[in-house]
């Protein structure tokens, strides 16, 4: 077995009296003061994510946004300067080898924020797609994961002590003045002590706020501003517990549990995310045949109406045309610290996919009633 | 440091017993609450059923992961903790009191000498 690896925040996270657990092949922190503690600081308050762990991927020269536009499903030449998208890469037969983030940084550039585990996955189908044309006229696509660290930053008070840490303006991507002029999706570059810090507005909790992308060797130092700046304002440092809670309630797919090389975007319910009025791409004749005939599976979001233990991944899913088999199975499952019951993403037949459809989980040989409910599970009162 | 009462007998895989005559009460220990993290669920054998020491008889729930818990003794089920059904955190809480699991009615008082000691489990999670 290969050793574990450590992002630069590992001493931080000891001192902060951290539990860390493998994910992926890190070393990460699961939690700090508890799963339901940070999880409810990132509703109500802010919370702050290492995700070192993630991989970022840029591509850069004239062949970069034709290049990308073949291997990805969503439409890169969308995007203008400082604008990005969630997105799938898929093989031939439309199955995710990875879920992503794309932004444009610049005219003829592109940043990918990849899953951790899916890196090498991911480098690979990237270099033997790389064509000629584009090897010949400079085009280039970096693996940068190694040197580059990252940081989430989410929940509603983000807004009120963002600014404070990055003065701005901007000096690559989107031209703001302040980060809080960046709209969801945007992405632009701050200094911060002669150092260059990218802020994303977006996240994987539901919550406004940033993902915030820069050199291993300044993480430490953007991580201690942000918690101190943040500290008067309810700010936690949070785990990789809460970020899975929080991406559950909304209905967040994960790689590995909802999506994997033999599902398809069509099936995961991630059809928005595939741009069928672009010219062709990786997967997209297998997509198109199935929104043409049809899928055999789909995945829903549920949650449970009886008292009953969380669901879990890989517990069975009964439906009505279950006979003497479970027709589905649960990808994954927690107890919603939001709404204090067991909440999950599953697949199911697709005639039993419809919300407020009864489902069964069974859960340790018993059946728990479910109801299949709309993305997102958890909707914050207004 | 973790919390062990001294008058209570425990498993290596971190159940206590409390003995009153020939009945015991059965919970998790502190240590065995603080690495499971918040519970949120709790499901209990049902009163009546026959458990062995050692066999796997309750589940509880964190947030992230479901443990089985193991009989430290054998005998049959008189009362199970219903107060956990709506209040799961007791166990993390009140370990040793309000979060108590089970009760059984000793088969063989006997085994009470094979489990650990306060001072032997403390040397084990502390170790």
């Amino acid at each position: 077995m290969t050793p574990l690896r450590r992002t630069p925040l590992f001493e931080a996270h000891r001192k902060l009296g951290a539990r860390l657990v493998e994910f992926g092949g890190w070393e990460m922190p699961v939690q700090y003061s508890g799963i339901a503690d940070e999880h409810h600081a990132v509703r109500k308050a802010a919370g702050l994510f290492d995700i070192t762990h993630m991989g970022e991927v840029t591509i850069t020269g004239p062949s970069a946004e034709s290049f990308l536009n073949r291997v990805l499903t969503n439409d890169l030449s969308r995007l203008e300067n400082g604008q990005g998208h969630y997105t799938l890469m898929c093989n031939e037969r439309g199955g995710v080898i990875d879920d992503l983030y794309a932004y444009r940084t610049g005219a003829e550039t592109f940043l990918l924020i990849i899953n951790a585990s899916r890196i090498e996955a991911d480098m690979d189908w990237l270099n033997e797609r790389f064509t000629i044309r584009a090897l010949n006229d400079g085009t280039r696509l970096s693996n940068i994961s190694e040197k580059t660290g990252a940081l989430a930053l989410q929940g509603p008070a983000t807004a009120s002590f963002i600014d404070s840490v990055f003065s701005g303006p901007s000096v690559e991507g989107r031209k703001v003045e302040k980060p809080t002029d960046l709209k969801k999706n945007e992405i632009a570059a701050f200094r911060l002590t002669g150092d260059q810090i990218w802020l994303g507005c977006t996240g994987y909790t539901g919550e406004a706020g940033f993902e915030l992308i820069t050199e291993s060797r300044c993480v430490e130092a953007v991580w201690n501003r942000v918690l101190e700046a943040g500290k008067a304002h309810g700010l936690k440092p949070a785990g990789l517990g809460a970020r899975d809670t929080l991406r559950t309630e909304m209905g967040y797919p994960l790689y590995g549990h909802e999506l994997d090389e033999n599902t398809t975007p069509i099936e995961a319910g991630l059809g928005w995310a595939v741009a069928f009025t672009k010219g062709d791409f990786c997967g997209r004749a297998a997509m198109e045949a199935q929104k043409a005939l049809g899928i055999g599976k789909k995945c829903v979001a549920f949650k449970m109406t009886e008292r009953s233990a969380p669901p879990r991944p890989g517990y069975p899913i009964w439906t009505e045309s279950s006979n003497s088999h479970a027709t589905g199975s649960v990808t994954s499952g927690t107890q919603s610290p939001s709404l204090g019951l067991g909440i999950g993403l599953g697949y199911v037949p697709p005639e039993q996919s419809k919300p407020g459809t009864v489902i069964c989980i069974e859960i340790r040989g018993k059946q728990a009633a479910a109801e299949v409910v709309r993305k997102p599970i958890y909707k914050k009162p207004v | 440091m973790t919390n062990v009462p001294s008058d209570l007998k425990y498993a290596k895989s971190h159940e206590w017993v409390r003995a009153e005559g020939n009945h015991g009460t059965i919970g998790i220990s502190d240590h065995a609450q603080q690495e499971l993290t918040d519970l949120v669920f709790v499901e209990l054998p049902s009163v009546g059923r026959s458990v062995k020491a050692g066999e796997a008889c309750a589940v509880v729930e964190s947030v992230k992961t479901a443990s089985d818990i193991y009989s430290p003794v054998s005998g049959k089920v008189v009362e199970v903790n219903r107060a956990l059904a709506d209040h799961a955190e007791l166990v993390n809480s009140e370990p040793y009191d309000a979060g108590w699991l089970f009760k059984v009615e000793l088969s063989d008082s006997g085994e009470l000498n094979q489990l650990l000691d306060a001072s032997e489990y403390s040397s084990q999670v502390n170790a």
